[in-house]
Order: C-alpha cells, then structure tokens, then sequence
C-alpha cells in the first residue's frame, strides 16, 4: 500500500533521509521508531507530498506521490505532530472544508462529521471557534480531518501527543478497527508500549537509515535482544544513553 | 540508585535590575542574530538604512523650508513655529500611547516565552521593567525614526548648540517612557475585564478608528486653505488661541517648552522636572499596578476568545452564491472569507479602504480645475491620467496588504493543503479571485466616482474603467506572484507582511506597470490632451486614438498579469523543497 523506494532528503550538506526502502502491505498497524532528528518527521512529511524528495520515490497504492498526487493523496490521510488549523474556522467548518478538499461534500459528509465530532466527546465544541480548543481537542479534531474522507492509508505523526487516557484508548481502538477493515496505518512514535502494543510490524530509523525492520520477533532477532522489551531493542538499535551517563548528568 | 538532591538546591533569586538584563538578553541576541543573517545583511538593511536615510533628507529639507518660511510670517511667525512642535509632539504622543497598548499586549500578555519566564523564579519587578523596556522599544522606534528630523530642523532653523541636542535627549527618555508606563497599565485593566484575545480585537478596532478619524478630520479642515488671506479673517482669536499652552496638561507640551524655550533663550527646568517626575510616577504606578493584577491577568489571558459563533445563515447564503464555482473553489474562497471576516486585526483594515475612498473623492472634488473655464479642458484631461496613476498606486498599495500575504498567512497551516489531492492551480485561482473581487469593487468606485466628478466624456471614462480594471488584475497577480515567491511564514501579522522585501519589490513592478500603461495610454492619447489647450481647437479622442490607447493597456496589463500569475502557478506547485 506504501512504498518507498530509494527516499532522500538532504538539507544543505546534511542527509536527514538517505535513500530508505520500504514496503508496507495492505492492512495492517506499521510503526515507525528513532530518536530525535533520524529522519522519521521528514520521511512522512514526504509520504504526506507536503515536501518533495530530493531522490527516489513514494507509491501509495501504487500511485507516485509526485508525479500523480491527486491519486496518491485522495487514498491517504495525515496527521502531522504539531496541530497548527486555521484558528478562525469552527471544528464544524474546518471538516467540511477538509472533505471538501477531496471532494466530498452533501449530508453524507454532514452525518461523518457528527459521527467524528461525536466519537471525540467534540459535539458542544463543534461550532466553537478552533482557537478556543486546548492542544488536545485540536489533536483530536486533526484526527477526525484525517479520519472524514474515508482514507485507505494513514500517515500518523506522535499521534499520542496531548491526547488524555481516554482518548488515547479511543485512538488505539480506532486504529486496530481502522486496519481490520482493511486500512494501513504508518505511524511514526516515541511511546514505544504503543508500538509494540499495536503494530505488527516495525521499522527502526537512526541517521537517516532503516537499521532494523520486521515483527517483534524479528527485532529481537536483529538486536541480539531475545526475551527483551522493545525499549531494549530500541536502545541497543540506536545508542541510547548508559545507566551510568544518565547517573552522571542528574547528579550534576 | 541514589542521586545527591543538594545538587539540585535552587540559588537564590537574582536581583530585579539583572532579571531585567537577562530577560532582555534573548531579545537582543535574537534581534542581533538576525541581522547576522548573509541575506538580511545583504538586501534588507542596505535598503532600509538608505530608505531611512533619504526619508531623513526629504523631511530635513521640507521641514526646514516651511520653518523658516513660518519664522518669517510678521507677529505670528515664532508662535506658530513653537505650536507646531507642539503639535507634532501631540501628534506622536497619540501614536505612542495606541501603539504601547498593542505592544503592551503582546510582551505581557502574549508572548510565547512568557511561560518559561513565570516558571522561573524571577523577580516580578525585574519581568515588569523587561517587559516594559521591550513594550517601549517595540512602540518607539518608529517615533523615534520620525522625531528625529524633526529635532534636526529646529536645530538647523534656530541655530541651536550641542546641548540642545542632550536637552532633546534628556527630554525625549521620559516622553517615551510615560505612554509606554501608561499604555502597559491600561492594557493590563483592559485583560482584567476582557480575555487578551479579545482586547487585542478591541486595541486593533479602536487605532484604527483613531487613526480613520485623524485623516478624515485633518482632510476636511481643508488646511490648504491657510494659504489663502481669507482663513486669516479673525485674526484677533487666532492670535490669542496661539499665545497660549494648547495642551497644558500633556508630556508632548512639556517637552515642547522645555525645547523650544532653549533655542528663544528662556529655559524653564519647570518643564522638564514635570516630565521626569511624571514619567517616575507612571512607572511607578505602573509597577504597583503590576504587581497586583498581573497574577490574575495573565491567568484570564489564557483564556480562549469569545465563544459562540454568529451570522451562520449569512454564510450559508455567502456559500449558496459561490456555488457555480464549484466544491473546492467554494470552500477556499467560504474559509478565507471567514478567516477574514472573524479576525478583528484584518476586517478592521477595511475601514482605512474607506477612510482612502472618501478622502480620495474628497480630494478629486475640491480640485480648483473648474476655476478657469479656458484652462478646465486641458486640466481635465491631466487629473484624468494624474487619476489613473493615484488609483493604480492606492490599489497596488491595498494588494500589497491583502493580496501579497495571501500565501504567507497559510504558513503553518499548509500541510493541510499539501497533504489532500488539492489541484494547486485551483489554490491559485481562489487566492487570486479572492483578491481581485474585492479591490476590482473599490477600483470601480474610485474610477467611476472620479471621472464622474470631473464630468469625462464616454469614451474617456471607458478607457478609464477598462484602464483600472484590467490593471487591477494584473497588480493583484503581481502581488500573488511576489507573495508566494518571498512568502513570510513566521510572521502571524499580516499588517508586517508586506514592509517584508517581497513587498518592496512587488510595490516596485506595480510601479513600473502603472507608468507603462500610464505612459502609453497618454502616448497614444497626446494629440487630444494637447487639443484642451486653451490656443488649440477643441475636438473628442478619434477612434484611431482610443483604439490606440485600449490595445496599448490590454497588452501591457495582460503582460504584467499573464507571467506573474504563471509564476505564482508554478512556485505553489513546486511546493517546500
């Protein structure tokens, strides 16, 4: 459903995507895991068509990102990290406005919007002004932009982020319903019990490069780390920091 | 694991005057770092030093004309040189406080760094006179800018020493420092009884007000009519208005006494104690102030604006009528409507169009051209074209407040429109339908009123409206075209926008593309504008002439609007490499 072949993207002298490859079937939960500034935010900002590659390509459903975007983007919804919307439209209004932007419009659109709104605890806020929300509620109202068109592919960036329990419970349901009916979701975390907990497959990125890639298991296998946690998996894979650094640094 | 928590004790809070040292440190350095930047070193401070310093030239050598030339005026001269600072200052002081209750707003209330600030554990006197420093800087500059010639010609014109210029500055610190003491604590009353979101509607709103009011008023006092012998008609009340104080109750008097009473030999340090111990006094009252709303204030500035949304069935109608555009179209052009219609510091901004409009006209109807029959043809004709090049500019100027940050204002939000199927093209299109609809409205209302006014004929006044509109369209696409070629992303105002280099450019071929049209429509029209001649036989344009002059604005404003709206096309669809 998503592939990518041979994606790069450099800024200046610096590689922040350096030629990655990768194949996500259809249906299914895919996690995408590195620490800061390896590439995850600009690999899906790529997927998304909101910056364009300097090498290589995106496929969504067969369907090239760039040379055919309206194909490719009326299949896909994206969630960003940051949940800047326009502060001046309602959260009503700012959903039609998106369904629209993929033709979609009429009571159909009307009744997916109450259903969204609904699903969020957002019906009283529906016709408030989107500069009266908290991070939360516009991180939740992004979700149901993504959510309105009906999309075949997610592209999800943190999407845990200012998100209480409860909705952080409705997300993961939304997902594994999203892909029993046959969706794909690519979703790029640091809260590593959601991936592991959700995704059925994983991919590591460090350094602009996939350093691992497969089922749980199959990271276990790539970091020599049988019987451990993802965290462990996650830290042997990308250097992270030793007890004793950490020790260093607190005690000043 | 153990970990030692004394290395963790908190230091003692810093003293207040350092809190205000480090508070501004960031400022400075940020402010610094971006002029360290190749680019802006490269073009905009060049520019602007040298835009600077020709404004300074010009308004040297006027001011220091038209002073001389008062001083030489018998009996009233030197009094009406010393109210004319005074008004000046009056003037600037009006500016100052408005423009202190916006910067106020946005140091103290906000900010994005003023979290980190009331996390830490700072004085709150230190966070009261950084923020008030930063409020004053941010609202001066200007004034400052502007005072300085103007303190330049009273020392040229009088023949003033060294110390008046330290008296000027001695002088100038507490003039700046009450509105901006004053301003800050008004703002922070304002917050008290309304969310911050909502004052800063209300600030933007009531300068704006101000400001329409100021030029209507000064416009329809007709101060041209001073040169005329018959506005000295009472000259017994002018004299007597003039002899006295006009303000004595304002900072901008004071220091206008404490000036000019130096350069006439009769300094009175009266002046200039009132205004230190008044502006001692603002900040002191200030900081009391401070100390005890602030807490509460800032609290309710996090509060969202008003809710509750009105007019819906005003836009469903609004959405009814853009239907033929079709589904995409019409909701690009139904949310920027709503985006500007909702917003206080944009819509607000249309009042200044109508201020423009009726000042204009104003203008264009107490033009004396009528006054000599002979003459009248001739002149008719030149404030036809003089009519042209003033509309074209005030239009060049409202696109480049409205049209050129079109592209910019979507800033952070673009990834929602890169992300869905949206046809570039059609993001074009409604940027640029959504620009020129309006603007094409006020260009008409400026024309036709005008050339109605001035009693053209047909056929001149068909030329003049397919002239503006066809124009109009190509300013509006050279504005898109500039807009999405220099965007401004960080900048959330769009009032700051266009004083951006993209802004200066696009007002630049705006410039060149109004004297080519303008230039080329008088070419072709030269043999009847030199017929109205009073020694000439009077004729109407022949057709060979209007025919000339359509073919010559058709293909110079299709040139000017084809290539940059194809530009603008091709930069959208490029999107952020």
């Amino acid at each position: 459903m998503i592939r990518l072949e041979g994606l790069t993207k450099t800024y200046g002298s610096f590689t922040a995507v350096d030629a990655i490859d990768l194949d996500i079937p259809k249906g299914g939960l895919f996690g995408l895991l590195g620490p800061n500034g390896a590439g995850k935010t600009s690999s899906l900002r790529m997927i998304a068509g909101i910056m364009r590659p300097d090498g290589g390509r995106v496929l969504i459903d067969g369907f090239d990102v760039v040379d055919d975007p309206y194909r490719a983007k009326a299949r896909m919804g994206y969630i960003p990290d940051r949940p800047f919307v326009y502060e001046k439209l309602t959260g009503r209004e700012l959903l039609r406005f998106c369904a629209a932007l993929y033709g979609q419009e009429g009571p159909e659109i009307e009744e997916r919007i109450v259903e969204l709104l609904h699903l969020w605890d957002l019906d009283r806020w529906g016709d408030e002004l989107v500069e009266t929300y908290s991070h939360g509620m516009r991180q939740k109202l992004i979700i149901s932009s993504a959510l309105v068109h009906r999309p075949r592919a997610l592209v999800i960036d943190e999407p845990m982020v200012g998100l209480d329990p409860k909705a952080a419970r409705l997300l993961k349901d939304l997902l594994i319903a999203f892909a029993e009916s046959g969706g794909t979701a690519l979703i790029s975390t640091h809260t590593l019990e959601f991936a592991e907990a959700l995704c059925d497959r994983l991919a590591v990125i460090n350094e602009g490069k996939i350093v691992a890639y497969g089922t749980m298991d199959e990271l276990r296998g790539s970091a020599e780390s049988k019987d451990k946690g993802l965290e462990e998996i996650f830290l042997k894979l990308t250097g992270g920091e030793t007890q004793a650094e950490l020790m260093r640094v607190l005690a000043g | 694991m153990t970990v030692d928590a004394r290395s963790f004790a908190a230091p003692d809070p810093i003293p207040a005057w350092r809190a205000v040292v480090e508070l501004l440190r960031p400022k400075l350095l940020g402010a610094l770092g971006r002029s360290a930047k190749g680019r802006t070193i490269g073009t905009r401070i060049p520019v602007l030093a040298g835009s600077a310093f020709l404004a300074f030239l010009f308004l040297f050598i006027v001011g220091t004309k038209l002073l001389n030339a008062l001083r030489e005026v018998p009996e009233v001269g030197p009094l009406l040189a010393s109210k004319l600072l005074g008004l000046a200052l009056l003037l600037f002081l009006g500016i100052l406080l408005l423009s202190n209750l916006i910067a106020a707003l946005s140091s103290f209330f906000l900010s994005k760094d003023l979290g980190l600030i009331h996390e830490a554990p700072v004085d709150w006197l230190g966070v009261y006179g950084a923020r008030l420093i930063e409020t004053l800087g941010a609202s001066s500059w200007m004034v400052l800018l502007m005072l300085t010639p103007v303190v330049a010609v009273y020392h040229a014109v009088y023949d003033g020493d060294l110390i008046f210029f330290g008296l000027a500055i001695i002088s100038l610190i507490p003039y700046l420092l009450i509105p901006a003491a004053l301003g800050s604590a008004i703002t922070l009353v304002l917050v008290r009884v309304f969310p911050a979101r909502r004052t800063r509607d209300i600030l933007a709103f009531v300068s704006v007000i101000a400001g329409a009011l100021l030029v209507v008023g000064l416009r329809v006092l007709r101060p041209e009519r001073l040169v005329n012998p018959e506005g000295f008609r009472n000259l017994v009340d002018f004299l007597a208005v003039l002899r006295g104080p006009s303000s004595p109750w304002l900072p901008s008097e004071w220091m206008a006494q404490t000036l000019v009473g130096y350069l006439d030999g009769a300094f009175d340090p009266f002046w200039l104690w009132l205004l230190w111990s008044t502006a001692a006094a603002s900040v002191a009252t200030g900081a009391v102030l401070h100390r005890q709303l602030y807490p509460q204030c800032y609290t309710r500035a996090q509060e969202g604006a008003e809710s509750g949304q009105r007019g819906e069935r005003l836009w469903d109608a609004f959405g009814v009528m853009l239907r033929p555009l079709g589904l995409v179209r019409r909701e690009l052009v139904l949310k920027d409507a709503r985006i500007f219609f909702r917003d206080a510091t944009q819509w607000s901004q249309l009042l200044v169009l109508g201020v423009l409009l009726f000042v204009y006209v104003y203008n264009i109807r107490v033009l004396p051209i009528q006054t000599s029959e002979t003459l009248s043809r001739f002149l008719v004709s030149m404030v036809v074209f003089l009519n042209l090049a003033l509309a074209g500019f005030i239009l060049a100027a409202v696109a480049a407040r409205f049209v050129f940050p079109a592209y910019s204002l979507e800033g952070r939000t673009l990834w929602l429109l890169r992300s869905s199927p949206l046809n570039p093209d059609t993001f074009v299109w409604s940027k640029y339908w959504s620009g020129a609809i309006p603007i094409l409205v006020l260009a008409l209302a400026l024309t036709v009123l005008t050339n109605w006014i001035l009693g053209v004929t047909p056929a001149i006044m068909a030329l003049s409206v397919v002239s503006i509109v066809t124009l109009t369209l190509a300013l509006v696409a050279q504005a898109l075209a500039w807009g999405v070629t220099l965007p401004k992303f960080e900048t959330a105002n769009a009032a700051q926008i266009p004083t951006s280099v993209g802004g200066m450019l696009f007002m630049l071929t705006s410039l060149v593309s109004l004297a080519a049209v303008i230039g080329g429509q008088f070419w072709a029209m030269r043999g009847y504008v030199w017929s109205g001649l009073p020694w000439r036989e009077t004729r109407d344009p022949s057709g060979t002439e209007l025919l000339l002059a359509f073919g010559i604005t058709l293909t110079i404003t299709a040139l000017f609007g084809f290539f940059p709206y194809q530009v603008a096309k091709r930069r959208v669809a490029e999107g952020a490499r």
